[in-house]
């Protein structure tokens, strides 16, 4: 993925969803529709309970994909079924708890078998990561692997020496969420990471209109939009209402990356 | 002990580590650095050892509790940390942990709390170090526990109402390790127990162990006075418990129980007896014995005392479990509601509804300890619980 459009000179857009909602099939239906609208893949969200780098609106989306049964493997079939639909790369995102419990082996195998190209774990550091990448490598699953604006000098070498499928560079100091103003750290976490490596590299967490998705993709290989994204399906009363909401917000982002 | 601290990966065994979004990372790295710097100067001792003396009220008595101790049959001491300022052993931690505030530069500070007393203790030493404080606390916690939620106010805290999943201890920890993420550049979070991502419950262990260190020198066996046979401490978190436990911990001669909440009954499913009845997980950054679904979602605790509503457990107490250093049992709401009794007419001492557990699990067990010298960890005073408690009995 990345190696085409650093060719062309495009930014990824890769908009988070919960999986599940508002059911299996039309969360499937909804992840087609903003393929259609110019997404170039999908980071897909296993609902937890208790997500600790969340705000308000994701952690609401989980609460209520939970309520309505789904369970792990209910997440992980949507995410067969998103890769399966749509024919773009899948990323599955989810805490480390469920990974434990499934077994970290099991869960990688049971990715791969679902086609799913890479695993984010909010809540594993590179410090904990080592037998979860292993478990991923095998499997040929990617990982990602997080770098923040608080992150020092010497951790960013250690996360950059895990070789990862690319790094989710955290554009704000806080939890996911809708946030007014451009991020004041894109600019300097770029240059950071761009000095040691050539690494793919990826905005999220707080990037939630078309002009901070276009100013992030500038510095980095593209950016991840999920609470806007999310928002928008919770306040829809349909689906076809969400698929419209999304159709429309996916365009614009994808006009104001190709700018 | 023959060990002090955890290992390069910050784990006790298997459990403990780090499991926290990498935004945190640093500022964790950054706090393991201070303590270990702090913790190796006299001079913070030396300023800690004269708060506790003079501030907090310590050492604590331990207290031969004569009474009760006919009516059981067997010799129980009560260590009395229901005597420390605000009525916990909770000011052990917030004391040291906000003089490492100030050490660390950093003039904010976020706390979560179950029944109000982590909260109060946390106002507490902010009030006395000047710095700012905010109480993360569960909607329901909050309308059980109303009178230190005033407390905390009177201290000049925000308290912070949190209504997310039960409205109880996991939902107000996870609140405050969420602020945490987007205010760590200028604000500690004082973890009120021996839970959460390493270092926290290291730091909080050696914070606590005074209370453990005080009784091995008060009972010491000589002059006339006994050696502790069993100690037995509730626990929630686990943060009393540790502190008690930890100098005792392997040594010959001395059982130590840990009492958890078996709130309607374990049969039921409405518990807090995340050792007991639990198995190994994530919860709050770190590897331990925690309540959860098939598929790894944290299940809600249940205990009618909110120091112990509680899905998960200090790591160290997972440790000291799986290596049968300590035995963890639990007792029941009810039961623990009738020792809250007991305790108040028998001595004239009100307990808290956490220290009650312990007591419950003596009166339940008294038949086995006749004789023994059996010491109950009185965490906390039970001032909080009075207005819940006439709730209960109508």
């Amino acid at each position: 993925m990345f190696a085409e459009s650093r060719e062309a000179g495009r930014g990824v857009l890769l908009p988070f969803l919960t999986a599940g909602l508002p059911d299996p099939v039309a969360s499937v239906e909804l992840f087609k529709t903003m393929a259609d609208a110019g997404a170039d893949g999908f980071e897909i969200g296993i609902p937890y309970a208790d997500p600790l780098m969340d705000g308000p609106v994701i952690m609401a989306a989980g609460h209520r994909a939970i309520a309505q049964g789904i369970t792990l493997p209910d997440a992980l079939g949507v995410a067969a079924a998103v890769r399966e639909t749509t024919q773009t790369p899948v990323l599955a995102m989810t805490y480390v708890n469920p990974v434990l419990r499934s077994g970290v082996r099991e869960f990688f195998a049971q990715a791969a078998e679902r086609g799913i190209n890479g695993v984010i774990i909010p809540d594993l550091p590179i410090d904990e990561a080592a037998p979860f990448s292993a478990a991923a490598a095998e499997e040929g699953v990617g990982m990602v692997a997080f770098a923040a604006p608080t992150t020092t000098d010497e951790r960013l070498d250690a996360v950059l020496e895990t070789e990862p499928a690319f790094v989710y560079a955290i554009a704000e100091v806080g939890v996911t969420g809708e946030r007014d103003a451009a991020s004041e750290n894109i600019h300097a976490l770029a240059a950071r990471i761009r000095a040691r490596s050539d690494v793919p590299v990826v905005f999220g967490v707080g990037i939630s209109t078309p002009e901070q998705a276009a100013a992030a993709s500038r510095h980095g290989d593209g950016v991840i939009v999920g609470t806007a994204v999310v928002r928008r399906v919770m306040e829809s009363s349909t689906t076809v209402q969400a698929a419209d909401a999304l159709r429309m917000f996916v365009s614009e982002l994808r006009s104001a990356i190709d700018g | 002990m023959t060990y002090s601290r955890p290992d390069e990966a910050g784990r006790f065994g298997q459990f403990g580590g780090a499991f926290a979004p990498e935004t945190l990372m640093p500022a964790l790295e950054e706090l393991e650095a201070a303590f270990e710097d702090a913790w190796g100067d006299p001079e913070f001792h030396a300023e800690l050892n004269d708060l506790r003396t003079r501030y907090v009220g310590r050492p604590t008595p331990t207290y031969h509790a004569k009474r009760l101790s006919d009516q059981l049959g067997l010799d129980l001491w009560l260590k009395r940390e229901d005597l420390a300022h605000t009525g916990a052993h909770k000011i052990n931690n917030t004391i040291g942990q906000g003089l490492l505030t100030k050490r660390m530069g950093k003039r904010r500070v976020i706390a979560e709390t179950g029944a109000g007393q982590h909260g109060v203790a946390t106002a507490t030493a902010c009030a006395l170090l000047g710095l700012d404080c905010v109480v993360f606390m569960g909607e329901k916690d909050i309308e059980r526990q109303a009178l230190n939620v005033y407390r905390m106010k009177l201290l000049g805290a925000e308290v912070v109402s949190v209504s997310d999943g039960a409205g109880t201890l996991k939902d107000a920890v996870s609140a405050a390790l969420r602020d945490w993420v987007a205010t760590v550049e200028d604000t500690h979070y004082i973890i009120g127990s021996v839970v959460g991502p390493h270092p926290f419950p290291w730091i909080v262990r050696e914070f606590q162990k005074v209370i453990g260190e005080e009784l091995a020198a008060d009972l010491d066996g000589a002059a006339g006075k006994p050696s502790p046979d069993v100690i037995v401490a509730p626990v929630g978190g686990g943060s009393n418990a540790m502190g008690v436990f930890y100098p005792f911990a392997g040594v010959e001669g001395v059982s130590l129980v840990g009492v958890e909440a078996a709130g309607f009954g374990i049969e039921t499913g409405k518990h807090g007896a995340s050792l007991g009845h639990g198995s190994p997980g994530v919860l709050h950054g770190s590897m331990t014995y925690m309540l959860q679904d098939e598929w790894g979602q944290v299940l809600e605790a249940h205990s009618i005392s909110a120091g112990l509503d509680y899905p998960g457990v200090g790591p160290e107490h997972s440790y000291f479990k799986d290596a049968g250093l300590v035995d963890y049992v639990s007792v029941s709401d009810d039961e623990a509601v009738e020792a809250f009794h007991l305790l108040s007419e028998t001595e004239g001492i009100i307990p808290a509804l956490e220290s009650s557990h312990g007591l419950a699990w003596i009166v339940r067990e008294q038949a086995q300890l006749a004789g023994k010298t059996v010491v109950l960890n009185l965490s906390g005073r039970g001032d909080k619980d009075v207005q819940q408690i006439a709730g209960v009995d109508g």
